[in-house]
């Protein structure tokens, strides 16, 4: 008898210690990763007003004393009507889309080489692929700034060549934003496409063309079928932060161009509009809900894999 | 493979790896500038890291940046650990479904959306129970510990799933306790991961801005917000200076650790040769 209790004591002990493993980081989660998610939720359908904190509550007491809650979906209503908000949306998806897809081109052939040269070559690449990852963001969008400039790098060696006469504007263009997403992100299109090409089976391109298909047909019927996962998760790896990016829009596109992370940011700090700046990062969060939905059910199936 | 087609590859790689570090090299380059517009060169000179050794505002920010850096890493590690040990060793529990996505949502989640939010939650929190009485250290390291403890989980996770478990099992037949089996025979598997995933987090910590900018209050300045406020208004030869400075450690920083992971790799395959040998 006395040793059931024990087993019982020690089994209880065991299941204690494995709720405290799961329980720890679960509450840190849930107290400052989702409570957040409702605060935000909450702003968003409060109304602006002059006050600390300067939006109005979701419960209140009305003059007759009895407890109302207040839903204010005005903030919503003026993004849809405000045509600039509209725009922005449209103009980050329109950035994002492209630059997913500028990396994908740039980074399919860069990751495809890599797989394709020697183990040591390949390690040492790698290294140089990731290096950048480990330096400071800020300062690689910074590099660009002197390169773009009006009097940096690219004009002045273009102006001594003779190409042009005078410098050609490219800092705080649109173009600058493409150059500075692609740049940043770049070793993320890089890594999963790297990381998928080398789990593939090398023989069957032989195969291919041993049996005598041509490259261009090896590469559209064997080669990218097989890559479409590396392909996938990439793409959302560039694509989801790219939508929300705030520095590379504000620094390399000063004030022309429209990107939503950017209009958040300015909405909360330089307006205060905390209930508009809500609304806005709830409807951001809605845009990209799918895929992120998506990137997380590719992370599930690679982890129990 | 055919000449052609490794010319190809080559010349893609080339320009890949151009792309990448010509910038970076230029940024170094006119650092040591002694004109103070920074894309003219006026002739080598060492005056801007002088100056930038004499600013009291990046040494001050600075040393926040590496005291929340040093405690953000120690405490995603430890949170991390736990949420990977809990994701891969427990199968099914309660919530595990809302779990796994509060741990790989904030890997892609913008950070203009999570710098708000927890922002807003700290003001909250304030009118509610009166802590965070000020923002700052305190705030800005909460913010970097939750999305730096989801990137070592996924770490660990990966870890532990490669990880065989008979080895944990074996200790557990010869009548471990499961503690005893954690502390022996599971970290000390997983030091390598735990190591890579500190790493991580540390860098990930010093190099954000945005989620910074969000939670921190008056007055305190982190190195990426101070650099942040100097770059807005244009090009400043002594940030080329600090990002010299910055991008050399790292690289040696980088160097030194893969070079320790291969001399580790190499070892293991020589006992592992040694051991098949006798």
């Amino acid at each position: 008898m006395a040793q059931g209790a024990f087993g019982r004591a020690i089994e209880k002990a065991q299941a204690s210690w494995k709720f405290l493993v799961i329980f720890i980081p679960y509450a840190w989660l849930l107290i400052f990763f989702l409570a957040p998610f409702f605060m935000v939720l909450k702003i968003s359908v409060a109304e602006l007003r002059i006050a600390s904190p300067p939006f109005t509550p979701l419960i209140a007491t009305d003059a007759a004393g009895a407890t109302i809650i207040r839903l204010v979906f005005d903030n919503f209503a003026y993004l849809w009507e405000d045509s600039l908000y509209l725009n922005t949306y449209l103009n980050s998806l329109k950035i994002s889309t492209t630059s997913t897809l500028l990396c994908l081109l740039i980074g399919y052939p860069i990751a495809y080489a890599i797989v394709r040269s020697t183990p040591t070559t390949r390690n040492i690449l790698l290294l140089l692929i990731i290096l950048p990852f480990w330096t400071s963001f800020l300062l690689r969008v910074y590099a660009w700034m002197g390169l773009l400039a009006d009097q940096g790098t690219i004009n002045n060696l273009l102006i001594w060549l003779g190409v042009i006469d005078s410098p050609i504007r490219m800092l705080y263009t649109e173009f600058a934003v493409y150059i500075g997403i692609v740049y940043t992100y770049l070793p993320f299109m890089i890594l999963p496409l790297y990381a998928n090409m080398e789990k593939l089976d090398m023989s069957l391109l032989e195969a291919a063309s041993d049996l005598g298909a041509r490259p261009a047909v090896t590469f559209l019927t064997v080669t990218l079928p097989m890559t479409v996962p590396g392909i996938v998760a990439g793409s959302l790896l560039v694509f989801i932060p790219a939508t929300g990016e705030y520095v590379i829009p504000d620094l390399l596109g000063g004030g022309n161009v429209l990107m939503i992370g950017r209009v958040l940011y300015n909405e909360f700090n330089a307006n205060t509009d905390w209930p508009v700046a809500s609304a806005v990062a709830i409807v951001l969060l809605l845009l990209l809900v799918l895929p992120m939905m998506l990137y997380q059910h590719i992370q599930s199936k690679e982890a129990s894999s | 493979m055919n000449p052609k087609r490794s010319r190809f590859l080559f010349s893609v790689l080339c320009f890949g790896m151009a792309f990448l570090y010509v910038p970076m090299v230029l940024l170094i380059i006119y650092s040591f500038n002694n004109s103070k517009l920074v894309p003219i060169w006026g002739g080598f000179s060492l005056r801007w890291y002088k100056v930038l050794f004499q600013s009291e505002d990046v040494w001050a920010a600075t040393a926040l940046s590496f005291k929340i850096a040093f405690v953000n890493a120690t405490f995603a590690v430890a949170l991390g650990t736990l949420a990977g040990l809990a994701l891969v060793r427990f199968g099914r529990f309660r919530g595990r479904t809302l779990f796994t996505g509060m741990i790989t949502a904030p890997l892609v989640m913008p950070e203009v959306i999570t710098g708000l939010s927890l922002l807003l939650l700290f003001i909250g929190l304030q009118g509610l129970i009166g802590w965070p009485s000020e923002r700052g250290f305190t705030t800005i390291t909460i913010a970097h510990i939750t999305f730096s403890m989801a990137y070592v989980a996924v770490i660990i996770q990966s870890r532990l799933s490669g990880m065989q478990e008979d080895l944990e099992e074996a200790a557990q037949d010869l009548g471990a306790k499961p503690l005893r089996v954690l502390f022996d025979i599971t970290l000390p598997l997983l030091a390598p991961g735990m190591l890579a995933g500190w790493l991580l987090a540390f860098t990930l910590s010093l190099d954000d801005l945005v989620i910074a900018s969000f939670t921190t209050g008056p007055g305190s300045n982190t190195l990426p917000i101070l650099i942040y406020s100097r770059i807005r208004l244009g090009l400043r030869p002594d940030i080329n200076a600090l990002a010299t400075i910055i991008i050399l450690a790292v690289t040696i920083g980088v160097i030194i650790f893969g070079w320790l992971m291969l001399r580790q790799q190499r070892q293991r395959e020589r006992d592992m040769h040694e051991a098949a040998a006798s």
